[in-house]
């Protein structure tokens, strides 16, 4: 009896936390694919200008709808061909990933910084301040984020930069949800009790002895929000109210190839399909991180 | 239970004020409304005939206070577009939202629910990866693109269905699919997941033990219990669904609410979109009042706390 409980410990030592942790993600199939994936398209991002001699802006109004290479009369000059008005179609796809990630980036650390202080707000202190973020939160809710995003973004002229922050200041919701549960979870455990009893102040409880513990689920959020955001964004591109052209952005480019879906359905499929391996590769990097971190809530 | 209820529409009533506060607010987003209606080619005349007209020289609280008064009685002003009251506009496009938004969320239930279910019953089975993979591919793929995909192989391609309009039931059929595959993810995992939690149960145990059939197991003992938070999910959705229909319209040129809100914002027609904005919201807000009074009628725990 004694053996084995030996055993065990020993068996439970030799594998450090870290080496546990290492063998849940390379068990993981769906989280390898995400981390693969989204790391080639942030790579092709990054080096787009290495990748494709061709500038996304530039017209060749005498090279207007070649094919991509799978289809006849294709130039290999122009890999995934060109749109209606000439421009190189896989540079436009290249720079495209830019944007997309930009706006997925950067509208979700904005969102994240709204949800989080709310969240966190709500769940420490209780009280009057959860009345309020809960309110606050049913309200955006109860907005049709799609409406009030199009309407606003109207109203501003779209540009890139009124995009990231209409989402950015939309998609705030599931991070005060989630941060406010995951705060009540916490903070009456023991190790915050102590924390307080030793006189540490309120910034240094929710920053040092709170933030660390429910790090895991914000990050779990953040990844699907950023997702959220760039499937926002290319559907207020696509309705012509989003990044305006000539933008590579891929929800312009599919708008774009709507006109000419009759004959050249290629023109939607390309960027489409990005389009859908990179917001797959983000939520299969969601759901991975939030089975490995906690394990026990699969399912 | 009538504590409770009337604390939910308390709460309901405030977050409906809120919401048209902000709707509101969005016609002085533009800054001065009154030259946004003249155009560029007014004169500073023209611009004040138009803003006494409006009323815009009020102070900003009256005119929110006229306005939300005349919504209350259905008067949503005018449209500067087609210089009609916008209740009228808003009145038959409404029906169409509201078939696609009953139509989608039918066709989200009626795959997602059998799947959820069949996938729980023999977890890591053919049937639950399936499940998984089309939840998956639901939850990444953009709606609008999964609609032109549709168009380009039932409309171009096989030519079976119309592309656009709203002629008849066959308009309202990609539509559906596209709206429905949209909530279906959700749905589908929730159900998954209430299964497999009631099917570990004392309950279901001794069902069993009685020598009750798996048939009678799974759908008088174990189903019954799962669906509760599916229901009030099922409500969320559909008022999520009714927003989000201005994709899905504006792809098929279904013309329904989504469209006419697509078509005032390109407009900048501020007093038909602030009323939809409103209309919108209160769907979403009258859907999920009636999930949690049904969801506390079920469940005496939410009741009391």
């Amino acid at each position: 009896m004694a053996r084995t409980i030996d055993t065990a410990a020993q068996q439970i030592r030799t594998a450090s936390p870290a080496a546990l942790l290492r063998r849940r993600i390379f068990g993981h199939y769906g989280l390898l694919f995400g981390i693969v994936v989204l790391a080639t398209i942030v790579l092709i991002a990054a080096f787009a200008p290495l990748l494709t001699a061709h500038d996304p802006y530039t017209q060749d109004l005498l090279a207007r709808m070649k094919p991509p290479f799978w289809m006849a009369g294709s130039d290999p000059d122009h890999l995934l061909g060109t749109d209606h008005l000439g421009r190189d179609y896989l540079a436009r796809l290249l720079y495209g990933a830019r944007i997309s990630l930009a706006i997925g980036v950067i509208a979700a650390l904005i969102s994240g910084l709204i949800g989080t202080a709310m969240g966190v707000a709500a769940g420490y202190f209780g009280g009057r301040v959860d009345l309020v973020v809960t309110f606050l939160i049913n309200v955006r809710l109860a907005m049709p984020v799609v409406l009030v995003a199009l309407a606003v973004v109207a109203i501003l002229d779209g540009s890139l930069q009124v995009v990231i922050m209409v989402l950015g200041l939309l998609l705030w919701d599931r991070f005060a949800v989630v941060m406010r549960s995951s705060v009540l979870q916490v903070r009456d455990l023991e190790y915050v009790n102590a924390a307080k009893a030793i006189g540490c102040s309120v910034p240094r409880v929710i920053l040092s002895e709170i933030m660390p513990n429910v790090v895991n689920n914000l990050i779990v959020v953040a990844t699907l929000e950023m997702a959220h955001a760039i499937l926002l964004e290319a559907a207020l591109s696509f309705l012509g109210l989003g990044v305006q052209p000539p933008t590579p952005s891929w929800g312009l480019m599919i708008s774009e190839g709507k006109q000419m879906l009759l004959f050249e359905p290629w023109l939607i499929a390309i960027p489409g399909v990005a389009l859908f391996v990179l917001v797959l590769a983000i939520n299969l990097l969601g759901d991975g991180l939030r089975d490995v971190s906690a394990p026990e809530n699969k399912g | 239970m009538l504590a409770f209820a009337l604390k939910r529409l308390g709460l309901a009533v405030l977050v409906t004020l809120t919401v048209s506060l902000l709707s509101f607010s969005l016609l002085f987003m533009s800054g001065d409304p009154a030259s946004a209606i003249a155009g560029e080619n007014a004169g500073a005349a023209d611009i004040e005939a138009i803003r006494t007209l409006y009323g815009f020289d009020r102070p900003f609280l009256v005119q929110y206070a006229d306005w939300l008064f005349s919504a209350l009685r259905g008067d949503f002003g005018q449209s500067y577009y087609f210089k009609l009251p916008v209740s009228e506009l808003i009145a038959d496009r409404l029906s169409v939202t509201m078939l696609l938004g009953v139509c989608g969320i039918s066709f989200a239930l009626l795959t997602a629910v059998p799947l959820g279910v069949a996938a729980a019953m023999r977890p890591n089975s053919f049937i639950d990866r399936t499940a998984l993979f089309l939840s998956v591919m639901g939850q990444a793929m953009p709606s609008f693109w999964f609609g032109l995909v549709l168009i380009v192989i039932f409309s171009i391609r096989l030519g079976w269905l119309p592309p656009s309009g709203t002629a008849g039931w066959q308009n309202f059929v990609m539509p559906t699919i596209v709206l429905g595959y949209y909530a279906m993810p959700a749905i589908m995992r929730l159900t998954r997941a209430g299964m497999l939690e009631v099917l570990g149960a004392d309950y279901i145990r001794t069902a069993r033990a009685k020598g009750a059939s798996e048939w009678r197991v799974m759908f008088k003992h174990a189903l019954r219990n799962a669906v509760v938070p599916v229901v009030s999910l099922a409500a969320v959705q559909m008022g999520f669904m009714l927003g989000g229909s201005i994709v899905v319209e504006s792809i098929f040129a279904l013309h329904g609410a989504g469209y006419l809100a697509w078509e005032s914002i390109g407009r900048n027609d501020l007093p038909t979109v602030q009323a939809l904005i409103l209309i919108f919201s209160m769907f979403y807000i009258v859907f999920t009042f009636l999930s949690d009074l049904a969801n506390a009628w079920l469940d005496p725990r939410i009741r009391v706390g």
